[in-house]
């Protein structure tokens, strides 16, 4: 790499204008001629046959166009797509519109499409649907049971698909091993709470045969392609616009059902059609994240050695597969040897449908499971063993002579030294001073506790297919037009990826512009997740800005009569080698290669170029994160009093994005920790149905969180960069939870299941008073 | 969330308010601040024909002090309330109230009257006017008349408050001399509500025992009420911190605990008589703080 300007600068956000002054163009502010209007009738039903379904007084109420239900089109359009799965993959048809059973609450059962939104809601209530309750399945435990009512008659049960990820020698380990320590863990549902919910216009042109789908989605181009099988046309006459995108956090990594549903009205209407999810409908129908619950035993030498572990998991799949609901689990069992040396380690999975709105990727998608499992096992081996934890960390660490790091899991670690990352933050912390205090304030009743998580998480996903397109072109006038295949919807990519341009390029910033979330505008591409958008995507842009320069060199040498080596590049100008007078900049390079007539005529005009990127193995961020909290045992609460993050992403862009992904990530996995769950009662019903009974963290609830960073630079990419969209979120939550747990430890409490809600932590007090261990130690 | 369709007036007067409401009856509903109803009409769980907006009523907005007291306008604002100095000075458990309610966007549209009528049991401005031992003044069509805040509540979302009726304004005792108050609360996470909120008002003696004094409480059950027992044992003496801990726990006596998702019945009756007691120990503090 050359030496950079921008690469590494606090670049600020180049979006962050329009979005501030309320100028970003959602989906609901694209407003088409003539647009009708569609609101979807949901099941109030966790699982119900639909008897019968009435709906004339809807179709003859004034301003409604059309009313459609689920047996009318199921042949029209073809079923919500799924990826991944292993053999035992079951796969329940899963229609846009419930045929003739629901299967969870917020299920779509018709849809009404209108003049207006307000007719079309009114007409929603005239529909009449009677439905036969049938017996529900709401935990996953009790589904796997014998004799539980089964959601998918197909089969005889409800299991959604096994596999057991077994690597390494566990009846030696556990033989071996001076003391088995076995815990419990439940991760529960969450849901995703984008701000912006989802939204879907759809409008087809029949003079151009093309229609055209504006959706708030993270993967425009693979919706494409499901939408053109589910509609039955042909992938070149769909396209699909990602405007601005409010958030998705995994969520809008997805094909859903009122996706194809409006493609199919706009097509069968002829006029365009527009939905804008309800915050209630994004609580019902928008996919869920985590909803594990598992058994996890490890195998330990009395120095705190981990010979092995085991992990026994139901993982809740809800009602159906989303696109990538097989997908996640299988992450939980590769990531769990995080960042310690297992010989032996074995994921044994169990998923099953339950009448719940189904799980698939939530910013982790798998990987926050498995450093729960870890870390938190970790701190419990701790406990067990009187070591201190960091101690245990220690101990199990691969040495960063030892990269790449080969787990038991079949991974290889591109790069790391985690004794860095922990190192420097326990001294950030004045982790010893900590522990004094800790002792000091015990004597006076007050219960600090100290959370340490060592993370590591596999992201840029990915080798084996998950490529990333880029395209860099440089216009006559000089000005760089950046195209890329990913999808950013709040990560900032518009302003990283101008960075690499520039600095590549030689250039300023602001004569770049980066168009993505277009598939007319962007030939191909696979989308923003698994935080991939720049470590992948990114490096496709780069690639062409080289091949751009490269090019650019030739042409700059047939201009300048000498040989390409005798060019000198700088500040975005070729120059001959001893006559730095003699030159062409970039700009002037671009007006002669569009102009013709002076390159050479095997050269194809312009300075344009593309390339897709597809990395060798995937990349492993790391750190340390370190909680420190005061529980007052009274009322149960949690205060944050102190937060420590250590992360190593590789190179770094722009270190202003990477603090904005720590943050909002460590404020997400604080969510899990302390606030947030989605809660079905055992008749399916969705309890924390609105943001007045889900909790988000909120800014006055956090601290301020001290962020800093280590870096190691992955040999996977040439940028050196690993990603850093999701590290936050893994990282933050064992360490909230191991530091109450912590806390607590006078009371005897080794584990406490998430949300740490105050009535939680209190009860445990109660009963640790009533038993006689009550706060002393 | 969009409401079914309705008819809006926004009367000038009160007199015309009154009529409105009266010619209408159970098919209208009136709209202060919009922050309880809306939600309700854009779920769909209220559908009046009529919604009456009172914001163009001269005076519901005023807080003012007459006499030994002090007056809030029905349509004051959460945010007017917290940020008026003369209740600062002389009824501060009001604005000590309003700063925890909801969030700034809420306290600026949210109102006292909205909330008080709205009735929800876990609403913080019970508990306050109650321990104020306040006054609600109700306009109808038979004219004026007074109500004590004890026998307004009267259960979930239910009042004494007849159908025809508007709540206009608020009276409540001019705070003076050696007093003290506090509103503490366990807010439910997500909406900021109270599982239990304590507000105390007390005043105390010269020579240091407890002159006057109203413990008010939201949260724990169905309708908020007074902790009569509570402050009989406390009015007449001195509020050591002994005191204050035998006596909290009297503030779930007769009480049957409401139990949801957030918080069970017994973990809501703990924590009322941990609150009781902690509201009752920072009003001491103040009062003595105060000195004069």
């Amino acid at each position: 790499m050359p030496v950079s300007k921008l690469v590494g600068a606090r670049v600020k956000r180049r979006e962050d204008p329009r979005l501030i002054r309320g100028l970003g163009q959602y989906v609901d502010d694209v407003n088409l001629p003539n647009t009708l209007h569609v609101a979807i009738l949901r099941s109030p039903y966790a699982h119900a046959k639909i008897k019968s379904l009435e709906s004339d007084a809807a179709r003859q109420h004034p301003g409604v166009v059309a009313v459609v239900t689920g047996s009318e089109i199921k042949d029209q359009i073809g079923t919500l797509p799924v990826s991944g799965g292993n053999e035992t993959l079951r796969v329940p048809k899963h229609y846009v519109l419930a045929v003739d059973k629901v299967c969870y609450i917020g299920e779509g059962v018709a849809a009404v499409v209108a003049e207006d939104r307000y007719t079309a809601r009114d007409a929603l209530d005239l529909i009449q649907v009677e439905y036969e309750p049938l017996p529900v399945v709401a935990d996953p435990e009790k589904a796997l049971a014998p004799g539980s009512p089964v959601i998918h008659s197909e089969w005889s049960d409800n299991v959604a698909f096994r596999s057991e990820q077994k690597q390494g020698n566990l009846t030696q380990a556990f033989k071996e091993a001076d003391k088995i320590i076995k815990q419990r863990l439940v991760h529960q549902r969450l849901a995703p709470i984008a701000v912006e919910p989802r939204g879907v216009v759809a409008h087809y042109l029949s003079s151009d045969k093309e229609l055209t789908v504006w959706s708030s989605t993270q993967i425009p181009h693979m919706l494409k392609s499901n939408l053109a099988q589910m509609l039955k046309l042909p992938e070149n006459e769909v396209r699909v616009i990602a405007p601005e995108v409010g958030g998705g956090f995994g969520s809008k990594l997805n094909v859903y059902a009122e996706e194809g549903l409006l493609g199919y009205l706009a097509l069968k209407l002829d006029r365009p059609v527009k939905w804008i999810e309800e915050r209630s409908e994004n609580f019902q129908a928008t996919i869920h994240g985590r909803g594990q619950v598992g058994e996890v035993e490890a195998a330990v030498k009395k120095d705190g050695t981990i010979l092995g572990l085991r992990y026994k998991v139901i993982a809740d799949i809800g009602a159906y597969h989303q696109l990538f609901t097989p997908a996640i689990p299988p992450f939980t069992g590769l990531m769990l040897s995080g960042c310690y040396k297992i010989p032996a380690i074995s994921m044994e999975l169990t998923a099953v449908f339950t009448n719940k709105m189904s799980t698939d990727a939530y910013r982790g998608a798998g990987r926050p499971e498995a450093t729960y499992v870890i870390e938190r096992m970790v701190d419990r081996i701790a406990q067990e063993l009187k070591i201190d934890p960091v101690k245990v960390r220690r101990k199990n660490f691969p040495k960063p002579t030892e990269f790449p790091f080969k787990t038991a899991t079949g991974l290889a670690y591109d790069s790391g030294n985690y004794q860095l990352a922990l190192s420097k933050a326990l001294k950030l912390a004045g982790y010893e001073k900590l522990r004094r205090d800790q002792k000091r304030l015990r004597n006076q009743g007050k219960y600090l506790g100290v959370g340490v998580s060592t993370y590591v998480e596999i992201c840029a996903m990915g080798p084996k297919g998950m490529w990333e397109y880029g395209k860099v072109q440089v216009e006559p006038n000089g000005k760089v037009t950046v195209l890329s295949g990913a999808s950013p919807h709040g990560q900032g990519q518009e302003t990283s990826f101008a960075q690499i341009v520039a600095d590549e390029l030689g250039i300023e910033l602001d004569d770049i512009t980066v168009i993505h979330g277009d598939t007319a505008a962007v030939p191909k591409g696979i989308g923003t997740f698994g935080s991939r958008a720049t470590a992948v995507g990114g490096i496709a842009v780069y690639q062409s800005a080289q091949k751009v320069k490269e090019k650019a060199r030739e042409l700059a040498s047939h201009l300048l009569e000498v040989d390409p080596d005798d060019l000198n590049f700088a500040e975005g100008r070729f120059s001959v080698k001893g006559v730095p007078r003699k030159g062409f900049t970039i700009k002037q390079i671009a007006q002669e290669a569009h102009q013709g007539g002076r390159f050479p005529k095997k050269m194809d005009p312009r300075l344009v170029s593309e390339s897709s990127f597809e990395p060798s193995n995937f990349t492993f961020p790391f750190g340390t994160h370190i909680c420190v909290v005061e529980v007052e045992p009274q009322t149960g609460t949690v205060e944050i009093k102190k937060y420590i993050a250590v992360d190593d992403c590789g190179k770094v862009i722009n270190p202003l994005l990477v603090d904005g992904q720590i943050q909002g990530g460590i404020v997400q996995g604080m969510g899990q920790a302390l606030f947030e769950e989605v809660i079905y009662d055992e008749n399916g019903q969705l309890l924390t149905g609105s943001l007045m009974s889900y909790a988000l963290p909120r800014a006055a609830d956090l601290p301020r969180l001290n962020l800093t960073r280590t870096e190691t630079p992955t040999p996977v990419n040439p940028l050196g960069i690993k990603g850093i969209g999701e590290a936050g979120t893994i990282g933050s939550t064992p360490a909230v939870v191991n530091a109450v747990v912590d806390a607590l430890a006078p009371f005897g409490v080794t584990h406490i299941d998430m949300p740490l809600t105050p009535q939680k932590i209190w009860s445990l007090c109660q009963e640790a008073k009533a038993a006689g261990s009550g706060g002393r130690r | 969330m969009i409401p079914a369709a309705f008819d809006y007036i926004a009367p000038e007067s009160l007199d015309e308010a009154v009529r409105a409401l009266a010619a209408h009856g159970e098919e209208a509903k009136l709209l202060a601040g919009g922050h309880s109803l809306l939600p309700l009409l854009k779920l769909r769980l209220a559908n009046p024909k009529l919604l009456i907006d009172l914001s163009k009523i001269p005076g519901l907005r005023n807080i003012s002090q007459q006499d030994d007291k002090i007056v809030v306008g029905a349509l004051a604002t959460h945010y007017q309330i917290e940020s008026a100095e003369l209740l600062k000075a002389k009824c501060p458990l009001l604005p000590q109230t309003a700063r925890g309610i909801g969030d700034v966007q809420v306290r600026n549209r949210g109102t006292i009257g909205g909330s008080l009528t709205h009735a929800d049991p876990s609403a913080d401005w019970p508990a306050a006017i109650l321990a104020l031992g306040g006054e609600l003044k109700l306009s109808g069509p038979k004219g004026e008349r007074p109500i004590a805040a004890e026998e307004f509540f009267l259960g979930t979302m239910t009042t004494a408050m007849d159908l025809t009726e508007i709540l206009t304004e608020i009276r409540l005792p001019v705070s003076s001399r050696r007093y003290g108050s506090a509103y503490l609360k366990m807010a439910q996470q997500a909406s900021g509500f109270a599982i239990v909120g304590v507000a105390v008002w007390l005043r105390l003696a010269q020579d240091g025992r407890c002159e006057d004094i109203g413990v008010g409480v939201t949260g724990l059950s169905e309708k908020p009420f007074r902790a009569r027992t509570v402050e009989a044992g406390l009015r007449g003496n001195k509020l050591t911190p002994k005191l204050i801990e035998e006596s909290a726990p009297h503030v779930t006596e007769g009480i049957d605990p409401m139990e949801d998702l957030h918080a069970s019945a017994k973990f809501r009756a703990h924590l009322a008589q941990v609150y009781t007691s902690r509201a009752l120990q920072e009003a001491v503090k103040r009062a003595v703080g105060r000195k004069v």
